[in-house]
């Protein structure tokens, strides 16, 4: 294809309908269609409205703290002989992760829809923290939808929501997790539609969603463009991040799509392994369904009843994943790969050793296959990986696991 | 005519409303089902909506999704559905039959393959809660072609302009949700549902039945009279839950629902003009 076409074809998704290719659409309940309109109509409006964007661009700045910055991660380069790495440190904003790029700008849309009331899902906890952050911010009444499963190891997530005045409802249905807190969050939002404004946290969900929360965290991506040219002089070789519903993973592509010399990963949890079934990794190993508003890549059984997954990080326990990543699949323009739970704890501990940077659990994974990768490079090419998360939150998790009483 | 057209129009000869009780496949158990749905035509069911259990079902409150977990515990499947379907059929070929569940079990076996045995296990309608009209054409066209009806929900929320989208694709009756929630909640306001009816009615001479939130005579009486059907889904699954809980057998179960079925026909009928 040529550059041409390519730029076309990266813009024309979604359409109209909310299609990537033949992912994505708007399969909800007949009572939030209204919703769903009247967000797509807010947010065309605003997306193009420079007020709006200032009020973006200023919260980014001053109260995240973006730009973040991109890390050479010398020494790791160096140990591992290969590709320089870079990092997108999105583990420094304000929270501590990617997911408030997301929270800033769709609580902005709440506040000019009049809603008094915002919701979120939660899987490891750092999109409920990021939400009940700006809610209190902006006096904004939050409940959080979190699975009983991931409320016991994402304990101090939890109590951080709490402080922060959130409300955190524990969902004790289906399988505990990410997946049954967003389908209690589309319970209450259906319930409270008039007041609530629903703040999902990945590119999942209904249209607008995929879309609008692309939007948003593709601040990523630019920031991490024009850094590599300043930086590098160049465009890195390689972008790696970690896939779970895939929201820094779309942030930090989006903008380079149209570079075809970059290549792209995107790094699922392979869990015990893909062949066991004990995995999250549905662009790998799933198959087209529709979950959660939305057609997409899904882990599902033979009469298509969503599977249980797993993962060593609640963050990326999910069956379904963002429809612009299953057309990207399709389309060949992004390599999906997985790392397994052992190789994301090896990174955690590699990364924090090596460079003094403590990464989530989700981001190892995308540590993980980075190493990997690098090592098939030469010292002239660079990889980005966006670190998207620290892992203060996980640190109860890891000594778990390493057998050592906090 | 279909099975749903005619009764519809044997009822409003009658004057009377249509009682839809819903319930759902292989809950409590996968052998109750079919006995159940007999007992339930006894006493005085019009059609009768079989739920398709799903892992997900993000629109129902928390009695019906524990009867989804019970059946795919009980090993229910799509497949197993329509199986039930075509035993049920058996002894019965009037009684009008619709399934209700979510777009990805239906589309995991194909919308041609399900329409292909759907039609042949006798099924008269599907009822798709996340298919909204946007997403609906593809289904609807392997509907149309074995002549089942596609049931479309209106909300509280939809506009009068979706309401004129949704009349022109709708056949056999459209489903009046009651109010803003999922299945089994509370907050019914019966003067609201009027108003609503009568929007529905300028575009469409469809019947309307009404569902989410009915749960007993009282409840059924005053919805049945402003509607052509009455929906009652989680009283019945809570009454069969509750049954069993307690110890009670598959027959004391079906009693219990049986029991609160005769109650709830009293209540629509004692409308009856």
């Amino acid at each position: 294809m040529t550059s041409n076409t390519s730029e076309n074809l990266y813009d024309t998704v979604p359409d109209a309908q909310g299609r990537f290719g033949q992912y994505g659409g708007k399969f909800v309940a007949e009572t939030l269609m209204a919703a769903l309109a009247d967000l797509e109509v807010v947010y065309r409006t605003l997306a193009v409205d420079e007020q709006f964007q200032q009020e973006i661009d200023n919260d980014l700045q001053h109260y995240v703290g973006r730009p973040s910055p991109l890390y050479e991660a010398s020494r790791w380069s160096d140990s591992i002989g290969g590709a320089r790495i870079y990092l997108k440190r999105e583990d420094l904003n304000h929270t501590g992760a990617h997911k408030v790029n997301n929270t800033v700008g769709q609580a902005l849309l709440a506040k000019h829809m009049g809603k008094t009331r915002v919701i979120a899902e939660t899987g490891a906890g750092q999109h409920g923290v990021a939400t009940a952050t700006i809610a209190a911010r902006l006096g904004l009444d939050c409940v959080v939808f979190m699975g009983e499963t991931d409320i016991q190891r994402q304990a101090l997530n939890v109590y951080r929501m709490k402080l922060l005045g959130a409300e955190v409802v524990s969902v004790s249905s289906g399988s505990r997790t990410l997946k049954d807190a967003m389908n209690e969050a589309m319970r209450d939002w259906v319930t409270n539609v008039d007041t609530t404004f629903y703040i999902i946290g990945t590119v999942a969900g209904p249209h607008p969603y995929p879309m609008l929360v692309r939007d948003f965290q593709s601040v990523i991506g630019r920031e991490a463009r024009a850094q590599s040219l300043a930086q590098t002089g160049r465009l890195p070789d390689a972008l790696v991040a970690c896939v779970g519903g895939g929201s820094n993973a779309i942030g930090l592509f989006h903008p380079f799509l149209q570079d075809e010399t970059v290549a792209m990963y995107g790094v699922e949890a392979g869990g015990h392994g893909v062949s066991t079934n004990q995995h999250a990794a549905p662009l790998t190993a799933g198959t087209p369904g529709v979950l959660h508003g939305n057609r997409t890549y899904l882990m599902q059984d033979g009469d298509g009843q969503i599977m249980d997954t797993h993962s060593i990080s609640a963050g990326l326990d999910y069956p379904g994943v963002g429809p612009e990543h299953s057309w990207l699949k399709d389309i060949g323009r992004v390599n999906y790969v997985v790392a397994k739970d052992d190789e994301a704890l090896r990174a955690f501990h590699k990364l924090t050793e090596i460079e003094g940077i403590m990464p989530a659990l989700e981001t190892s994974h995308a540590l993980a296959y980075a190493e990997t990768l690098a090592a098939s490079m030469t010292p002239q090419q660079t990889i980005i990986v966006n670190l998207s998360g620290r892992g203060d939150k996980d640190i109860l998790t890891v000594a778990k696991i390493d057998g050592i009483v906090v | 005519m279909s099975r749903i057209a005619g009764r519809f129009q044997q009822l409003a000869e009658q004057g009377r409303t249509a009682l839809i009780p819903y319930i759902v496949a292989g809950d409590p158990s996968c052998d109750v089902t079919v006995p159940l749905m007999h007992r339930m035509v006894k006493s005085g069911a019009d059609i009768i909506e079989l739920g398709v259990p799903f892992s997900d079902p993000m629109s129902e409150g928390p009695v019906i999704q524990q009867g989804h977990e019970r059946a795919l515990e009980n090993g229910m499947c799509l497949s197993q559905v329509l199986a039930l379907v075509k035993e049920f059929r058996k002894f019965d070929d009037t009684t009008p039959l619709l399934l209700m569940g979510y777009a990805n079990p239906v589309m995991h076996m194909g919308y041609a393959a399900f329409a292909d045995a759907a039609s042949a296990a006798g099924l008269d309608a599907l009822l798709t809660v996340d298919i909204p009209p946007e997403e609906v054409e593809e289904i609807n066209a392997e509907l149309q072609r074995v002549g089942m009806d596609n049931i479309f929900l209106v909300a509280p929320t939809t506009p009068e302009e979706r309401i004129v989208r949704i009349a022109a694709g709708a056949s056999g009756f459209i489903y009046y949700v009651s109010l803003k929630g999922v299945t089994g909640a509370g907050h019914l306001d019966v003067n609201e549902v009027a108003q609503r009816l009568a929007a529905i009615r300028s575009h469409s001479t469809l019947p309307l039945a009404v569902g989410f939130g009915i749960k007993d005579a009282d409840s059924a009486k005053t919805v049945a009279a402003v509607a052509d059907g009455v929906v009652v889904g989680s009283a019945l699954v809570d009454v069969m839950a509750q049954t069993v809980s307690r110890g009670g057998s598959s027959g004391q179960a079906i009693d219990a629902v049986a029991g609160l079925l005769d109650e709830i026909r009293k209540g629509i009928d004692s409308t009856a003009s």
